[in-house]
């Protein structure tokens, strides 16, 4: 038995009735234990949090209006490179405060995270669920659209329709929502069908439950770990993909202040004043490794029992 | 349910045609299958032709080898899947007509593994008051004291209503499984297999909470084991199932005293024993088990027979009647068959 393993068990079966299982507080007690102990997420989540903070409050802490331009002060060097304090991390090429359109920035590329992100994941759980649970001909139209979604290539296929629909914010974000759902779809399809053949479905189908039921309340709370896992993966996708469009012009439209954008507009100052790229390219990557520590984490910590 | 009382703990008769709570008739299971996009197809049949009978209050013990039709056997009767062909009939009306609901208030299954038939991310008290809720019956506070009764009844204590299953151990769980097939007070419990995944220590816990349920509640038990002490000890008759078909028939002691066909005499001769000196029984079955895709011609079980003789690989085996109302599905005792009549 997985008693000597399971340290929580301390019933015993021996006696025919059982002794006191700790209950309640004694999960979240454990729960909130694992929390704590996974470096990674609190890692992911502390980083995400402050990167949410900032952009939340931008209006607040940004020193200066992120489209005001002042040629007087162009290309301006941060404090730690010799600049002022009047401009933190200095200006760009026109004279616009830096650290202003950084934390302006970081509410696109949470915005677009996050939408992309949800609208992909409605379709792409419907479709995974769908496929899984009821396998056959619904399996096969399924699978036919994932394989279809793979062999387009992203990038390619979202330049094309922003070419064609004009950049901004509301058009990349649901390019890329329509876009994204793949992983989604595949990973929820395996899912459902490695949860449909649990007893535990079938004594729900013995029961007489119906199969809305038992998808609702039997299966999605099972696929609840993997979901996010794939969510949050997803969301630091969309986020590079942004900036990726960005980068090419394609994306978020100047002046609107971008992560992307950012980069692209410091590329040709790339050789004297290198830190116009990597300040918004540091500000990228911490936000995506935040995102996929703090999925990773959640993960381990929601579901102990995939790791026994 | 008084009826209960008038069941005697031996062996059962044979059971008459209008007494029959569940009764097969000519059950037939099979599945297309392919291999691969452009593979043939091909036909498996789990359950060949079943006839099979269950009065009030008896456990009939159904054993065999993994992939012999066991557990489809199982599905059909829970409406889980529907047969290819013949009848099932509960309470003497056919399976096929009525509501599913209807059917799950009379028949409930008890399953193998404890750790999957219950959902994780459900407490003690959704689990078993599932059954009620589907099922409209009584409010909050009636469902909540009919949970802690089963609870009590099946020998957990109320305070594990709050806990989830990983916070049970194996035969707790197997405990609240029992309670959540019992909460509707059904008729006929199918046990597929319900201690094969246990301790053995836990096994005798939960065999005789299943026996003492069932003269409490006067239950009807179809008990699915590959353990042939498990079935002794708690069946009142036996059917032997090999590859879809069930090739002998009988009361247990009967059974287990003077076992007829050659599958189930190898059956009992490869129950191991608790002296290591006796080594692993030879049951003379040889080969590993057949292909159900590609079963052999004439009886399925000649290949692995040690006694087989000239009709066994082409001629399908007669089924012979025997003197307790059994019946034995075999060549050898075609002659005295033929004397009797």
């Amino acid at each position: 038995m997985s008693a000597a393993t399971d340290a929580k068990d301390l019933s015993s079966d021996t006696t025919g009735v059982t002794a006191d299982p700790p209950l309640g507080p004694g999960r979240m007690a454990a729960l909130r234990g694992r929390i704590f102990g996974h470096a990674g997420f609190m890692i992911g989540a502390g980083v995400l949090l402050l990167i949410v903070l900032l952009a939340l409050f931008a209006p607040l802490l940004a020193p200066h209006d992120p489209y005001a331009q002042n040629l007087m002060m162009r290309m301006k060097p941060p404090v730690f490179l010799g600049g002022t304090w009047e401009h933190p991390l200095g200006t760009d090429l026109l004279g616009r405060d830096f650290l202003s359109r950084l934390l302006y920035g970081a509410r696109v590329s949470l915005l677009i995270g996050i939408v992309a992100a949800l609208i992909s994941g409605v379709i792409g759980t419907t479709m995974g669920v769908l496929a899984g649970y009821f396998d056959g001909r619904v399996d096969a139209v399924v699978t036919f659209l994932i394989n279809c979604r793979l062999a387009m290539p992203v990038v390619l296929v979202a330049l094309a329709i922003v070419a064609v629909f004009g950049g901004s914010l509301t058009v990349v974000v649901t390019v890329l929502g329509l876009l994204l759902w793949d992983r989604f779809a595949v990973v929820m399809r395996a899912s459902t069908r490695q949860i449909r053949s649990r007893e535990y479905v079938t004594a729900a189908r013995a029961i007489g439950c119906s199969v809305p039921r038992i998808v609702l309340t039997e299966i999605m709370p099972n696929l609840f770990n993997n979901l996010i896992v794939v969510a949050t993966l997803e969301m630091a996708h969309a986020i590079l993909l942004e900036a990726a469009l960005s980068f090419l012009g394609l994306g978020v439209q100047p002046p609107t202040p971008s992560w992307g954008l950012m980069v692209s507009e410091g590329k040709q100052m790339l050789l004297f004043n290198p830190w116009m790229i990597t300040i918004p390219g540091i500000a990228l990557f911490a936000l995506v490794l935040a995102i996929n520590l703090l999925g990773d984490g959640l993960r381990d910590v929601t579901a102990p029992e995939n790791r026994n | 349910m008084s009826a209960a009382d008038a069941v005697p703990l031996s062996e059962t008769p044979p059971v008459p045609e209008d007494e029959a709570l569940l009764r097969l008739k000519e059950v037939s299971k099979s599945y297309s299958i392919r291999r691969g996009l452009f593979g043939e197809r091909k036909t498996l049949t789990a359950v060949k032709s079943v006839d099979l009978a269950l009065a009030r209050g008896e456990v009939l013990g159904l054993v065999g080898e993994s992939g012999c039709g066991k557990s489809t056997l199982a599905k059909i009767l829970l409406g889980l899947e529907a047969p290819t062909s013949g009848d099932v009939l509960v309470g003497g009306q056919a399976l096929a007509g009525q509501d599913r609901t209807k059917l799950a208030r009379r028949i409930q299954p008890i399953f193998q593994d404890p750790y999957s038939s219950l959902n994780p991310r459900k407490t003690v008290f959704d689990i078993v008051s599932l059954p009620l809720r589907i099922h409209g019956i009584g409010d909050g506070p009636s469902r909540q004291k009919r949970v802690t009764e089963i609870l009590d009844i099946v020998g957990l204590s109320k305070r594990v209503t709050r806990a989830f299953p990983n916070q049970l151990s194996g035969g707790q769980r197997q405990r609240v499984a029992i309670a959540r097939a019992l909460v509707m007070k059904p008729e006929i419990v199918v046990c597929d297999e319900p201690t094969s995944a246990l301790d053995v220590s836990v096994q005798s816990q939960i065999l005789n909470l299943l026996s003492e349920l069932r003269r409490e509640f006067g239950l009807t038990y179809l008990f699915i084991s590959h353990d042939l002490a498990v079935v002794q000890h708690l069946a009142t008759r036996v059917a032997v199932m090999y590859l879809g078909r069930i090739v002998e028939e009988a009361g247990v002691d009967e059974l287990f005293e003077t076992p007829r066909h050659p599958y189930t005499r190898a059956l009992l001769d490869s129950v191991l024993t608790p002296d290591a000196s006796l080594g692993v029984p030879d049951t003379e079955l040889g080969a590993a088990f057949p292909n159900p895709i590609d079963p052999p011609s004439g009886c399925a079980f000649h290949p692995r027979c040690p006694k087989r003789f000239a009709p066994c690989d082409h001629e399908f085996p007669p089924t012979v009647p025997t003197k307790n109302g059994g019946f034995v599905e075999c060549h050898l005792y075609r002659e005295r068959a033929g004397a009797s009549q």
